[in-house]
């Protein structure tokens, strides 16, 4: 008998997954982050916020007020719950389906209907807390994220970056290789993969066989970790976790927020096409909004006033908004040749000059 | 002063500009513990450390993806492809953000990366090992394209791409890496991207080259010195490139023969051969004629003399220009 050759198991792994807060609100108050109830409102703020923003925009696209854009609806936890456990100085990688953590970083709004609306100067987000530009071409820009938290600890520099996606950018070769990245040189990068069930037409069962998108990270050899998408507590303790961790030199973590859009695509799509309506019913009883609602106003410290009032508050200050963007000037048509290089070379400078005699 | 050849030009300037700021790193592929399959970050890793000169995953995209996100937050990264055959798959990073971050933030971001890569060939390579893509790079908005092709260039430009605060692919013609040596000064200098260089006067036929044809034009005017004489223009820098040089010299010779490694359909000559259309179009006594490569794959070493282009091939066409 050999006692040396044999089969066993030299890996194994396994993914958990977090909910403190139920479509409910009933919550289990052993697992609450440390959030304030000023915290809490603050957070609720911002959810309905953006989801009041998401529908003016959508509003104002229907009526040629604004280009093609991708709503967040039913993304608010996802987006907010993990935006607001960020420090100053961390740094926000977003793709284009996060108008709320946006807000949050303080990216004014204004700017965000410049960027979908057509204008270059948008991105600039000047009062923002170093939020990057959004990155169309799906999965890209995970590779930015890991590099900038590279940089900051080839520095020195206590932070952490955070980047967002969504379930098809897991299939791209750029998200596996930004994982892999991450892992061999343990940089403090947080990847929030905001699992919406959708690729535009493509579900989440067509995207990949792995069980859950958390495991890729596995693969990867990074800490993988999945929450109720929807659940502002779960978001928001999973990247306050990682972000500690992150910034004390413990390395990345992927976390899989399981959420839904329950919007189309974007305002070019018509998902009636290729999506069950009991499909949207079974998951507005998931709604994020309602769900924080239901918390607050279970606890005491949220009543049908203070919907009212913030309700009128946010609807005011969206009119202000939109007022503001919509008076605007339209941008010089030298812009377009300004900022290809530092300088603009001859060849830009002429080609400036020819169609400036046109105009 | 050393005489060095041309990765030796490379391998100082990486040195000194490593020294010089510590915001300047060098990786890829084989270039720490190695130092780089052709010895271009020779010592690097030894003397700055595993943290400035690092050994990365085999991952191209991923490279020059995270080399993206490194100078944007302020390093500046010196990225190596280990062939240009194999820059491919970083292409989408190349075009769709290197190129368009600084114009996408309105200025707020930039790129102060360098793509070097191991360019051209003559060196009886393995397929994918010896192309030269330099094209598709040049019309890439928001990317610099510079090939040194003397050791004493090399050294000059790669400082400047270093420098430089937006993307440079700096593409090294490998088959000219030891060919010869030259004076090479010990201190940093730089040689301003964007300018060329006139590496033979002449009055009779302007040759515009860059890379390692610049030596097979040199070699050809040599041979027909008595017959003709040729001014040679080494272009050094594609994007942006010197239309003040091409145009000087077109000018004052009326011919032109555009000599490239690169396969014939939409090469750079092509742009070169629409400028002087456009700008030089009286001063011009003939068309302008492309020596090119031919529009296939790169062949592999047994058929790849006849896919270069030589003197034979060169001459015939200055033949047929001067003739015209």
């Amino acid at each position: 008998m050999c006692l040396f050759i044999m089969e066993k198991i030299v890996a194994s792994f396994s993914i958990k997954h977090l909910q403190i807060l139920d479509e409910n609100g009933n919550c289990d108050e052993k697992l609450m982050p440390e959030l304030t109830q000023t915290d809490i409102k603050k957070m609720y703020e911002w959810m309905l916020f953006s989801r009041m923003m998401d529908d003016k925009m959508l509003k104002m696209q229907r009526s040629g007020k604004m280009g093609t854009f991708a709503s967040i609806r039913g993304q608010e936890a996802s987006n907010i719950g993990s935006a607001y456990a960020m420090q100053d100085n961390d740094w926000l990688f977003p793709s284009f389906r996060e108008n709320g953590s946006l807000y949050v970083r303080g990216v004014n709004p204004v700017n965000l209907l410049q960027v979908w609306g057509g204008d270059e100067r948008g991105h600039v987000f000047p009062d923002s807390k170093n939020v990057f530009p959004m990155s169309i071409p799906v999965g890209s820009h995970l590779l930015h994220a890991v590099g900038a938290a590279w940089a900051a600890k080839l520095k020195g520099d206590k932070i952490a970056t955070v980047v967002y996606f969504g379930d098809g950018a897991t299939s791209e070769g750029d998200c596996m290789e930004a994982l892999n990245f991450a892992g061999v040189f343990q940089v403090p990068c947080v990847f929030i993969c905001q699992n919406n069930q959708w690729a535009i037409s493509v579900p989440r069962k067509q995207q990949t066989a792995a069980q859950t998108l958390a495991q890729k990270a596995i693969g990867a050899g990074i800490f993988g970790y999945q929450v109720d998408g929807n659940d502002i507590f779960a978001v928001f303790k999973a990247t306050k976790e990682a972000l500690d961790k992150a910034r004390s030199g413990q390395g990345p973590t992927f976390i899989e927020c399981l959420t839904y859009r329950m919007g189309d695509h974007t305002t070019a799509d018509d998902s009636t096409k290729y999506r069950d309506p009991k499909e949207l019913e079974y998951w507005k009883q998931k709604d994020p909004i309602d769900r924080l609602r239901k918390y607050m106003v279970a606890k005491k410290f949220w009543s049908d006033f203070d919907e009212k009032n913030l309700l009128e508050k946010i609807t005011q200050k969206i009119e202000q908004i939109t007022k503001e963007y919509e008076s605007i000037p339209l941008p010089k048509a030298e812009e377009m040749f300004q900022y290809t290089f530092a300088e603009m070379d001859e060849r830009q400078k002429k080609q400036m000059e020819e169609m400036k005699t046109k105009l | 002063m050393a005489n060095l050849t041309l990765i030796e030009a490379i391998n100082r300037a990486l040195h000194q500009e490593m020294a010089a700021d510590e915001t300047v790193i060098a990786l890829g592929e084989d270039v720490g513990r190695d130092g780089g399959v052709f010895r271009a970050t020779e010592g690097l890793w030894q003397k700055f450390g595993p943290n400035r000169c690092i050994d990365t995953p085999l991952a191209e995209s991923g490279i020059v993806g995270t080399s993206i996100g490194l100078a944007v937050y302020g390093m500046k990264p010196v990225a190596e492809i280990q062939f240009e055959g194999f820059s491919y798959p970083a292409l989408d990073q190349i075009i769709s953000h290197a190129g368009k971050i600084r114009n996408r933030s309105r200025g707020k971001y930039h790129v102060p990366m360098v793509l070097r890569m191991p360019y051209g060939g003559g060196i009886k390579a393995l397929e994918h090992h010896g192309e030269a893509p330099e094209a598709f790079y040049a019309h890439i908005p928001g990317i610099k394209v510079v090939i040194p092709s003397t050791p004493y260039d090399a050294k000059g430009l790669l400082i400047s791409a270093i420098r430089d605060p937006d993307p440079v692919i700096f593409f090294e013609p490998k088959k000219i890496y030891r060919s010869f040596r030259e004076e090479v000064p010990d201190e940093s200098y730089e040689i301003p991207l964007g300018k060329a260089r006139i590496a033979k006067q002449g009055k009779d036929l302007t040759i515009i080259t860059w890379g390692a044809m610049v030596h097979v034009a040199l070699q050809t005017a040599e041979q027909l010195k008595e017959k003709y004489d040729i001014e040679i223009i080494d272009l050094r820098t594609l994007v942006p490139y010197d239309l003040q040089a091409i145009l000087a010299s077109v000018q004052k010779t009326g011919r032109c023969v555009v000599l490239h490694e690169a396969i014939k359909t939409s090469g750079f000559g092509a742009e070169i051969s629409a400028l002087l259309m456009e700008n030089a179009l009286l001063s011009l006594q003939a068309p302008v004629l492309r020596v090119t490569g031919y529009d296939i794959p790169y062949p592999l070493a047994k058929l790849e003399n006849y896919y270069l282009p030589d003197a034979k091939r060169l001459m015939a066409a200055i033949e047929k220009v001067m003739k015209f």
